[in-house]
């Protein structure tokens, strides 16, 4: 048969792993900025811009979308082209990929530090952005669907699907989880409120940790783990199952994330089964890559890339067990809200992410330059940092959870809390959160050495930009029978629908009722909601991203209920726009904290924490007294949100700033009575209002709750 | 709105045990299908990573 000459293009990606190691750089920076002000407040440089709130969404997208999505475009675009035996579909698409997503992470890194956030987790891009994001996410479908349909090799092989399934579930997943009211270009309120805010976001929350950091990672480790070993993968059968069965199963796990919470009990039993279920295929999928390198074990020893993949694969073992027993609730209960989870996720981030994308970078880079690596020596001298980094990371963060945990629920022998002072438990793990921050510096200093180590590489070789090849075209053959799941993988587009269809059941299955059936959420005749003022406190409350380290969930515990008082009910969360639940709690729940200090408190302690509680972690936020409240986007916000379904009386947008000045005028006058004196329409007059708000609906007299009204 | 779209479809129970007899009979098939596949075609896939090597290297493509 006649070979058809054509070129691989390696331009694209090498683009693609520029921008992965300097982002990763700098999320990696940014990370340990982050750290150290869990140590040192002062870290926080008592700038709005880089205070924590708003330093850690920007650490987690950084890492997540800049690092590991970049990493991501630049394995597939290598892979894709040689398993497929095409050049790319469209050049031009690639490079609108390209560009496209380095704006969309340009707009994130200007946004995050402005506090222009929706205070969804890995969601926190406004809603231009977000929109920015489907189009360029489009494009890559495109560009990728394209490249399938011109291949010149008949079947897919394995990490293909990894990469459709990729594609599809994310995009299912940022748009559901994106829908948003805006109030204007820079603010949205999530569609959804409370309970089923939380729903949704966490099945995005937890698909995207599914989608984004591994499925990729997996496509990627069927082809440069064999490649890099030089032989092929231990089963191909096994690749077959894990792929089917991981996608399956792990669109229903999300509801894990929300144990204990006001989340219906069945919701929560749906995503223990279903994340006790992921263990068979993740591990699947873990010792198909391991036991490829059987029999070539002692080339682990020499080959600096496969030292990597097997700490890779390693941590991706151990983070994929450790995520199912966390969704056992007796061991959830005690896990949930510490640093346990930050540990968790650092295994999966540090260990199978980051070690995934060093070992495909130190394999390409010499590849794509036709040269070798510049030193062994110093990619040794990286792996070995990087590996003690995860231990220094991982294991005082174990430590520190569990210390936090049995501190939260210690009583004394008369039943009272042993620690009755949150601040208690806090300065105890300061030291490993110390220890911490080495971890993570020495980790960087990996990276550092790395960037060096490839640039010189790259100096030391020939950039092929376009590396030529041939290879027969494709014809439809008709030899052999090869079964059904042989004829699917030549058909590209049914394949896509099948595995679109199998993530949309479960998606469905697991929110279609909480949203429908009324009596899954019983509403409180008694819950109102905010008032003006309240309102602009719960904007600025999300936009100093509060949320990252303070809980609004008393969970069922009498360790909880004695600390904080009542637990939650979902009905209280019926107007929240979005759910403020929170993942984390490094300061304590705030669910119950309305009326539980006098203004005066509050006051002070958002201008000097220190002041009020000594040896607090927390940043002080002085520009919330200078800072006044744009009184002309309140009329904005109670249209936006009575669009969304919250009860505000027609016309009420009108006389709203009246209601505002009222509620203002009444806490300065508590605050004069304390000889505060402070301008009314000050920031912190709202935030305080909204504060002293939190939790009390229930408290009101004559309580009635009404399901099923 | 919506609130009782669901109750008032007809045996609404019956669609989650259709999805899970679709999805338990998929993986049935699957294993089936993994376990008597012909041999040739499972060592043709697992080959591909490796077998995708440029056959003639070309250094014509070399940027200045």
């Amino acid at each position: 048969m006649e070979l058809e000459k054509f070129s691989y293009d390696n331009k694209i990606v090498k683009a693609f792993i520029i921008a992965t190691v300097a982002f990763g750089l700098v999320g990696m920076l940014v990370g340990l900025t982050a750290a150290l002000q869990l140590v040192w407040p002062i870290f926080n440089f008592d700038l709005q811009y880089s205070s924590f709130g708003r330093i850690r969404p920007l650490h987690t997208n950084a890492i997540i979308f800049a690092f590991v999505g970049n990493a991501m475009f630049a394995g597939v675009y290598y892979s894709m082209q040689r398993l497929l035996k095409t050049r790319m579909f469209n050049d031009t698409l690639s490079w609108i990929n390209f560009w496209g997503w380095q704006a969309i992470i340009l707009a994130a890194a200007i946004t995050l530090p402005l506090g222009l956030t929706t205070s969804k987790e890995y969601a926190e891009l406004e809603w231009p952005i977000d929109i920015a994001i489907t189009l360029i996410w489009v494009v890559f479908g495109i560009n990728m669907i394209g490249t399938i349909l011109r291949r010149r090799e008949q079947h897919m092989y394995v990490a293909i699907w990894f990469y459709i399934a990729t594609f599809i579930t994310v995009a299912v997943l940022h748009v559901v989880n994106s829908f948003e009211m805006p109030v204007n270009l820079f603010k949205s309120y999530s569609w959804y409120a409370g309970v089923q805010d939380a729903l949704v976001q966490w099945w995005y929350g937890h698909n995207a940790v599914a989608f984004f950091l591994t499925t990729p990672f997996l496509g990627l480790m069927y082809y440069y783990l064999p490649k890099a070993a030089n032989r092929p993968v231990y089963s191909y059968r096994l690749s077959i199952i894990h792929f089917w069965s991981l996608i399956f199963i792990y669109i229903w796990a999300g509801p894990h994330h929300l144990l204990y919470t006001s989340l219906p009990d069945w919701a929560q039993s749906l995503g223990t089964v279903f994340s006790i279920m992921l263990i068979a295929p993740s591990w699947g999928g873990m010792l198909n890559g391991l036991l490829t390198l059987r029999g070539a074990w002692d080339r682990v020893r020499e080959d600096v890339v496969l030292k990597f993949f097997v700490v890779a694969v390693t941590a991706y073992g151990m983070a994929t067990l450790e995520g199912p027993l966390l969704s056992l609730k007796n061991i959830n209960a005690i896990a949930h809200f510490t640093d346990w989870i930050v540990a968790h996720v650092h295994v999966g981030g540090l260990g199978w992410n980051g070690f995934m994308i060093f070992g495909m970078l130190y394999w390409l880079v010499p590849k794509m330059w036709d040269t070798k690596i510049y030193s062994n020596k110093l990619a040794n001298l990286h792996f070995w940092l990087g590996t003690l980094g995860i231990i220094f990371y991982a294991l005082p963060m174990y430590i520190s959870g569990v210390v936090q945990s049995l501190m939260w629920k210690e009583f004394t022998p008369d039943g009272f809390l042993m620690y009755k002072n949150f601040l208690e438990t806090t300065v105890q793990i300061l030291p490993l959160h110390m220890l911490r921050a080495v971890g993570g510096a020495l980790y960087l200093v990996g990276t550092i050495i790395m960037t060096y180590n490839l640039i010189k590489t790259a100096y030391s070789g020939k950039f092929i930009a376009n590396e030529a090849t041939e290879a027969a075209p494709l014809t439809i053959a008709s030899h052999g029978n090869k079964g059904w799941h042989a004829v699917l993988e030549r058909k590209p587009i049914v394949f896509t629908t099948l595995a679109l269809v199998a993530i949309l059941i479960g998606g469905a299955i697991e929110m279609v009722p909480t949203f429908l059936i009324k009596s899954n959420v019983p509403t409180i005749a008694s819950v109102k909601p905010y008032t003006p003022l309240e309102l602009h406190g719960r904007d600025i409350y999300i936009r100093e991203g509060c949320v990252g380290c303070h809980s609004q969930m008393v969970r069922p515990f009498r360790s909880e209920t004695e600390r904080y008082g009542e637990y939650s009910k979902s009905g209280e969360y019926v107007y929240d726009h979005p759910f403020l639940w929170g993942s984390k709690r490094t300061g304590p729940d705030l669910q119950r904290v309305g009326g539980k200090y006098g203004d005066s408190w509050h006051y002070y302690h958002m201008l000097d924490p220190g002041s009020v509680s000594a040896g607090t972690i927390m940043p002080a936020y002085p520009w919330l007294y200078e800072q006044q409240i744009d009184k002309e986007q309140t009329a904005l916000k109670i249209n936006a949100l009575r669009t969304i379904g919250v009860p505000y009386a027609e016309g009420y947008e009108q006389t709203a700033n009246e209601d505002l000045d009222k509620q203002a005028a009444r806490i300065v006058e508590n605050l004069q009575m304390e000889g505060i004196e402070v301008i009314q329409d000050a920031e912190i007059i709202a935030l305080i209002a909204y504060l002293q708000r939190l939790g009390t609906d229930i408290k009101v007299k004559d309580t009635a709750l009404s399901a099923n009204q | 709105m919506y609130k009782n779209i669901l109750q008032s479809i007809d045996n609404v129970a019956i669609w989650p045990l259709i999805s899970f007899v679709i999805f338990f009979v998929f993986f049935l098939l699957l294993i089936w299908w993994a376990f008597t596949v012909n041999k040739q075609f499972i060592q043709h896939m697992s080959n591909m990573p490796i077998d995708d090597a440029t056959s003639k290297p070309n250094h014509s493509g070399h940027e200045k």
